[in-house]
């Protein structure tokens, strides 16, 4: 294949197949439970079954005499040792200045259990059947308390209090916006619309549960953790720095395989940080994995937000200013990002694709006895488009405007565009997503659909939801200044091997984006090589230097652009030494489809003759120009990036059994410059995927009396099946973001932002509803349907 | 502890266990085969799927003692050397797996099926998928990588 095909092929822009599917489709993969260190025993944890309790007294006797233990450890001797606790890594204001208020979160639970699931104790035993066999044994005496658990609940005079520091379990009373510009709005306005919305709690259930293995060396003092994380490094410092199980240097950090994360792989929690502690205790690598029940009780939870909204108009249906209170539920404990969510990553994001003057946000952030929320793909920003979107088409219904022209009259058009809530959005077409769209779905000849559909008995209804992100996370002195305790950069170096192959060491990770094929085509593509010939390396902190790791849609914005500021520095340190063995001016040396040649001649080296000579170093001044070729960059981006598009939804709902058959969901969405179609489409696939089913089927339920976890397992948290989904149809506008080298915005969570807003809005246009509340199931379909 | 035998990928094996060993464990642990995976505890998500006898099953509701002496094939046995499955090879073109954790279970479920229904339509393939949960696909690709796999097969 010549080098022109090759681009084609594999280069940017190519749906190239995946390099890293053969192991996973062989049964190859190793992800960490497939990996067993020798001599390594099994943990197993006990967990609380009380929502809220003192803990008395820990009798383990039994237990340790039970066959096969080595060990049962407990918060006080997780205190003996000084270890710090679990860390939350933004800080968050109140109104009055004062910071966010929360307890200590030891590593086991020490004097307190505040949520079923709560880890007290850790059992290694020398298989797991043992050491589960054994955590029975162990009897743990509690003070029963009363708990809360539901967010509208938790302030209420009298309610149980989770922490003593956060008096009416008020962590934080947050606020964004102009409070005066907002009441002048209302004032003026012809109508206000308003909602009470609740975002429904959602576990992220990704199908590998969370697994670890400490490891301890004790002739070297080093440690190594095997573990399921988003962000390798960022748990090395964590455990180092903040929780202090081991120097930094003297810690190595292994994500290998990962089985989805969604954000809940991100936090560095109790479990992986007890494997490497106890691996040195017990002189024995510790090896955990969740069961799913564990997984549901343990895991991060996302959303939950009980929301009071108001839309003010002039009387042509133009918007003139929203006024949003918020209460986020938190859950017992803060986690790595959980101050963020509900605030900066939310509240942000209200302007919607849509001129607004005046916006007002109030954040009460509120604790419970319910496992942390933290964040759950899309993160604060499917909050934000479900307050919005559903207002918006709300409004448009009592107007009696057509939902897209209500859109077009509100729309934002000219760029750069300053909101009101610090987000200034750079570049966007939000007509040409709602345009194509509007085609995709055949919008014009919805009416005869529904018609048909009706004479059927069926209710047919079309909603709409233009959403608008930030993601591409984050310029590092803007984040830091609204309270994130890191940067959010992204570092890549590149390695040039003497044979013209390449190793990108990437300190994104890949949990199932791709990043081993995409990160290699931008290689490829720019360095003119064969894709076979680049190999990315990832979730190692022994082979990576520092990465923030991969969350917030951030590993093309940020971490191939990483990779694209190494690359022009190989290229220009290549170009160099090419001049240098082809006795020629630098300016004379022309790079093109992996050939430095003479301009002019047919002299020139292949990019892999010219790496063997950057190797050598025999033809080139090496007191000018070093021998090899490997560049690193750490890039910090300039801004979020801004994707946007336009969701529509076409639903069918049987009066009879309340079922909702999504019979259309179109997606078009702009992503900036798109380096492979193919998985680009796939995470719109996924991220629409989870936010159907928020919209139709997932809640994670806590009953109200005991605060028990009802929705504890697959038969009771309804996750999304094949025969709950169509296909979809994905369509692409672009307009490259300007705030990276390659434009891209990213893609990985925007199918669950705009998506459940576009099914709700379907819904209540097919019942001729104004409200109803999600996950819509077939009996509250039903009810709704036939006025019950 | 029990001997339980079994031919496993065409080869007979041989391991002493606990009665109570399910035959996923029985594959991970004391065959070290681990392609074939956990997701749950209550039977619902499939990523534990392996042939046994010729019929897909949920190698987490078996015991190891039930697969006595029966025929199984896991995830690893399905290419023909370096010749990868028509399902496994559909997968791949059509990018039918994101992190690849449900991926095995699903690739056996989908043999089973298409072995029972040589040309199923989209409505069928979902149906059929019930047993197999992906949180990263959406399903979509899934299905097209199947509804290919069914005309090449």
């Amino acid at each position: 294949m010549n080098a022109i095909d090759a681009k084609k092929a594999t280069g940017i822009g190519a749906s190239v197949p995946r390099k890293e599917d053969f192991r996973f489709i062989t049964g190859n993969g190793h992800y960490t439970d497939d990996i067993n260190r020798q001599g390594q025993a099994h943990a197993y944890f006990v967990r609380s079954p009380h929502a809220h309790a003192t803990i008395d007294a820990i009798d383990f006797a039994d237990a340790l005499d039970a066959p096969g233990v080595i060990s049962v450890l407990t918060g006080k001797d997780v205190a003996a040792d000084g270890l710090g606790g679990l860390i939350c890594g933004w800080l968050v204001h109140s109104r009055d200045g004062s910071p966010m208020k929360t307890g200590a979160h030891p590593v086991l639970a020490l004097s307190h259990v505040r949520y079923v699931g709560h880890h007290v104790a850790v059992v290694i035993a020398e298989t797991a059947a043992q050491a589960k066999d054994a955590a029975e044994l162990v009897n743990v005496s509690y003070g029963e308390l009363a708990s809360v658990t539901a967010v509208a609940d938790a302030q209420a005079p009298g309610a149980p209090q989770v922490h003593a520091e956060a008096p009416r379990n008020t962590s934080f009373e947050w606020e964004l916006g102009d409070r005066a510009a907002v009441e002048a709005a209302f004032r003026n306005a012809a109508r206000v619309v308003s909602l009470d919305i609740a975002n429904n709690r959602l576990i992220p259930n990704a199908m590998e549960p969370r697994a670890a293995i400490g490891e301890y060396d004790k002739g070297s003092g080093i440690y190594t953790l095997y573990t399921t994380s988003q962000n390798p490094h960022v748990a090395r410092l964590v455990l180092s720095a903040f929780i202090g199980v081991a120097p930094e240097n003297k810690l190595r950090v292994i994500a290998p395989d990962v089985g989805g994360g969604f954000g809940s792989k991100i936090f560095i929690y109790a479990e992986e940080t007890v494997c490497v502690w106890a691996s040195k205790k017990v002189g024995r690598p510790v090896k955990w994995v969740a069961e799913r029940s564990e997984s549901f009780v343990s895991d991060a939870h996302g959303r939950d937000h009980q929301t009071h909204a108001e839309l003010a108009l002039d009387a042509t249906g133009k918007m003139l200013g929203l006024r949003v209170k918020t209460t986020a539920n938190l859950g017992a404990y803060l986690q790595l990002f959980s101050a963020s969510v509900p605030t900066y990553l939310y509240a942000t994001l209200l302007s919607g694709q849509y001129d607004l003057p005046a916006i007002y946000c109030q954040v009460d952030g509120v604790l419970t006895h319910t496992a942390p929320v933290d964040a759950y793909r899309g993160a604060g920003r499917p909050e934000a488009t479900y307050v919005i979107e559903r207002l918006v088409e709300t409004a448009a219904r009592e107007m009696g405007m057509d939902p897209a022209e209500f859109r077009r009259k509100n729309f934002i058009r000219k760029f750069p565009h300053q909101t009101p809530v610090i987000m200034a959005y750079d570049t966007g077409d939000f007509d040409a997503s709602l345009n194509e769209a509007c085609r995709l779905i055949d919008y014009a000849n919805f009416p005869a659909r529904k018609a048909e559909a009706l004479a059927r008995g069926m209710r047919r209804g079309i909603g709409f939801s233009t959403y608008i992100e930030a993601c591409g996370i984050a310029p590092s002195a803007a984040i830091g200044t609204l309270g994130a305790g890191v940067g959010l950069w992204e570092s890549a170096e590149v390695r040039v091997n003497p044979t013209g192959s390449v190793e990108v060491m990437t300190g994104a990770h890949s949990h199932g984006q791709g990043h081993e094929t995409t990160f290699a085509q931008l290689v490829s593509d720019r360095l003119g090589i064969p894709i076979e010939n680049v190999e990315i390396v990832h979730g190692d902190t022994d082979k990576v230097q520092f990465g923030m790791g991969t969350y917030g849609s951030r590993s093309g914005a940020v971490g191939m652009s990483a990779i694209q500021v190494a690359l022009d520095k190989v290229i220009t340190k290549a170009r160099k030494i090419a001049a240098h063995v082809l006795e020629a001016g630098e300016g004379d040396i022309v790079f093109e489809d992996g050939r430095f040649s003479v301009v002019g001649t047919d002299r020139g080296l292949a990019f892999a003759e010219l790496a063997l000579q950057a190797y050598t170093g025999h033809k080139f001044p090496t007191s000018e120009i070093e021998p090899g070729l490997k560049e690193t960059s750490f890039y910090d981006p300039t801004n979020f990036t801004f994707p946007a598009g336009c969701h529509i939804a076409e639903v069918e709902v049987d009066p009879a059994t309340g079922i909702v058959r999504v019979v259309k969901f179109v997606a078009v969405d702009d992503f900036g410059n798109v380096i492979n179609p193919m998985i680009v489409e796939g995470q719109v696939h996924g991220g629409v995927a989870q936010g159907i089913g928020q919209a139709l089927l997932e809640k994670a339920v806590y009953d109200p009396d005991t605060g028990q976890l009802l929705t504890g397992s697959f038969m009771d948290y309804c996750m999304p099946r094949a025969d709950d989904l169509p296909s979809f149809d994905v369509g692409m506008t672009v307009t490259p973001a300007p705030s990276n080298p390659l434009g891209i915005k990213g893609c990985g969570e925007a199918g669950a932002i705009g998506s459940p807003a576009a099914i709700i809005n379907a819904i209540t246009d097919a019942l001729g509803i104004r409200e109803i509340a999600m996950p819509v199931t077939p009996e509250r379909a039903w009810r709704a349907a036939n006025g019950l | 502890m029990t001997v339980v035998a079994m031919q496993v990928n065409g080869k007979q094996v041989s391991a002493d266990v606990e009665p109570r060993t399910l035959l996923v464990h029985y594959l991970r642990e004391n065959l070290q085969l681990t392609g074939t995976h956990v997701g749950c505890d209550t039977s619902q998500c499939g990523a534990c799927v392996v042939h046994v006898d010729g019929k897909a099953v949920k190698s987490c509701t078996v015991l190891a003692v039930q697969a006595a002496g029966a025929q199984v094939r896991t995830i690893e046995g399905l290419a023909d050397g370096d010749r990868l499955h028509p399902v496994q090879a559909a997968f791949k073109e059509h990018h039918g797996l994101q992190c690849g954790f449900c991926t095995p279970g699903m690739i056996m479920t989908a043999v089973d099926m298409l072995r029972r229904i040589p040309r199923p339509d989209e409505t069928t393939i979902r149906h059929e998928l019930e047993g197999n949960f992906c949180r990263c696909t959406g399903y979509h690709n899934i299905v097209k990588a199947i509804k290919a796999a069914s005309e090449v097969l």
